[in-house]
């Protein structure tokens, strides 16, 4: 005890002796503080976000598009028009471009039924519409699928019995959900590869799109699905959707 | 028990602290009791505007101008402050689309933040991305276990930093979590993910014996909890792995913590466990208080949470 003592001592001077005080923590509180209305905000910080805040405002708020009517996910059991929309104009947009670098064709899209995030309004269009539709920042990649994988991705949208938005793929279930017919641009499924452009989140197994994974042949186009969205609404003054017969149950 | 750590325990017993007064009187510079305030934020993802009255989740909550002055306010109260990050500063609102973090680094040096470490997405227009946008940061980006030598980004970060606030040395050191599977690596590159536990047991090693550091924390962004997966290196997993730290500011997992968590290190002594949600909803607010006769008992400082 006494020893123990003593080397506590010594070591207590030894520090005492390097330092210019010697403070213990004693207390510890800690909270979170919630930030809402009723702190003023700092007129110096507004006046600094502000003209960066307009700049974003005019960009998006500026009409690009106008939509003939209110589209919303739920307007369909297996494809819905705003569904079709985005699939097609993925197709429409992104298949100049992966010619160009490959030489090869889309052959079809899928996205998911989730990734529409918000309703198309009747009226103006915006480019903040299509930060609605697609917060998200996912980019388009076209993967080689061969025939048993293609199989496997149809049999997949049978079973999910969702509207998972496609495009140049026509699929027809029967009453118990099995599928009738399965063409690709007008043509049956066959041994050939196919190129299949999805977003990198599909890919990667979202929505256990497992069919994606596991394959070697991937080409990152680097183009947001959002900017495809955009491009899309340049292009066309007026977008009218329909709800067509690419996905249905033939009862 | 090596003999180092048999002292500095022992002299934690309150036999000693009353020496402790003498010990100082001969010195004596500081004041006799020393607050530091530690404010933090994580997750903030480029929320710059506050939600507006219409928002179904966070109606009229956040906003960097309000916090802004909630920061002046603490810092006018007691000038011995810090303010860190925990990452993910971008992605999330066209403030990053249109800018690319510009103008979320221009107001974290203008609120004069300390220190960040580096969260997956800020990742998210590659280190190419991050690296353009590092001249508007006037703070340090802080990260120990992403080894960068092969990127634009190597010099740009530091394992840690310390600070002296009135006689106190805190030591911050940085933990980013693993990029493989969570960020495209086209977007990393060739960073190095290292072993957060192992760069953690170094950082502490470093701070405490060579830095003689009175404070610790880690800046983390591996995420609070893993419920699904509890072998994953998470906050809480690391605190119980380590020893000497002190404070561990989280982020990732967007977890709204109602009070800071208390955990046990692997010497049975206290950690305290941090996270503020996300978006810029609410800023986190740690008082140590450091004092110069006082009841510190054989197991740390009182908290109160």
């Amino acid at each position: 005890m006494r020893i123990t003592f003593l080397l506590v001592l010594l070591y207590f001077l030894a520090l005492t002796s390097c330092k210019q005080n010697k403070l213990h923590l004693t207390k510890i509180e800690g909270k979170r503080v919630e930030i809402n209305n009723t702190i003023e905000a700092s007129p110096d910080i507004e006046a600094y976000i502000k003209p960066y805040r307009t700049h974003i405002q005019n960009d998006l708020d500026s009409v690009i598009a106008y939509s003939a009517d209110t589209y919303t996910k739920s307007d369909g059991e297996l494809n819905t028009a705003i569904g079709n929309f985005m699939a097609d104009a993925v197709y429409q947009e992104s298949n100049p471009i992966f010619k160009s670098r490959t030489g090869k064709e889309i052959d079809m899209v899928l996205l998911n039924y989730g990734g529409i995030r918000s309703i198309l309004s009747k009226g103006n269009i915006s480019k903040r519409t299509a930060f609605e539709l697609m917060p998200f920042e996912n980019s388009i990649v076209v993967v080689a699928l061969k025939k048993p994988q293609v199989e496997d991705l149809v049999s997949y949208l049978s079973k999910s019995k969702k509207a998972h938005p496609i495009s140049q793929l026509k699929l027809s279930l029967n009453t118990d959900y099995k599928i009738i017919d399965a063409k690709i641009k007008g043509e049956p499924i066959t041994d050939k590869v196919y190129y299949v452009a999805t977003n990198d989140y599909l890919y990667n197994g979202g929505d256990n799109m497992s069919f994606f994974k596991t394959n070697d042949s991937l080409y990152d186009l680097n183009y947001k699905i959002r900017n495809a969205l955009i491009d899309n609404f340049i292009k066309n003054d007026t977008i009218q959707p329909t709800q067509d017969d690419r996905f249905i149950q033939i009862k | 028990m090596k003999r180092r750590d048999f002292l500095q325990q022992t002299a934690a017993s309150s036999a000693l602290i009353t020496l402790g007064g003498l010990g100082l009187s001969s010195f004596t510079e500081a004041k006799k009791n020393t607050k530091i305030t530690i404010l933090h934020t994580n997750d903030v993802h480029s929320h710059i505007d506050a939600f507006g009255p219409e928002d179904g989740r966070n109606a009229n909550k956040g906003g960097v101008a309000r916090r802004a002055t909630l920061i002046d306010n603490y810092r006018n109260e007691n000038p011995n402050t810090l303010l860190l990050d925990a990452g993910d500063i971008f992605q999330g609102t066209p403030y990053f689309n249109y800018y690319g973090g510009e103008l979320e680094f221009k107001l974290m040096s203008k609120l004069k933040y300390d220190a960040s470490t580096i969260g997956n997405h800020d990742f998210d227009n590659g280190v190419d991305g991050l690296f353009a946008q590092l001249p508007h940061a006037k703070f340090d980006f802080i990260c120990a276990n992403y080894d960068f030598t092969n990127t634009v980004l190597d010099t740009h970060t530091k394992p840690y930093k310390t600070f002296l606030k009135q006689g106190i040395k805190i030591g911050v050191f940085g933990l980013g979590i693993e990029l493989n599977g969570l960020v495209a690596p086209n977007l990393y590159k060739e960073t190095k993910y290292l072993d957060p536990i192992e760069i953690a047991q170094d950082m502490t090693r470093i701070l405490k014996e060579n830095e003689k550091c009175d404070l610790i924390i880690c800046l983390s962004h591996l995420g609070y909890h893993y419920k699904n997966n509890p072998n994953k290196i998470s906050d809480l997993k690391l605190a119980e792995a380590t020893q000497n730290i002190d404070l561990i500011i989280g982020g990732h997992t967007h977890t709204f913590l109602p009070k800071p968590t208390i955990a046990k290190n692997a010497i049975d002594k206290n950690v305290l466990v941090n996270q503020v949600g996300c978006y810029g909803l609410y800023l986190g607010k740690i008082d140590f208080y450091f004092d110069s006769n006082n009841n510190k008992t054989a197991n740390g400082a009182s908290i109160l949470v």
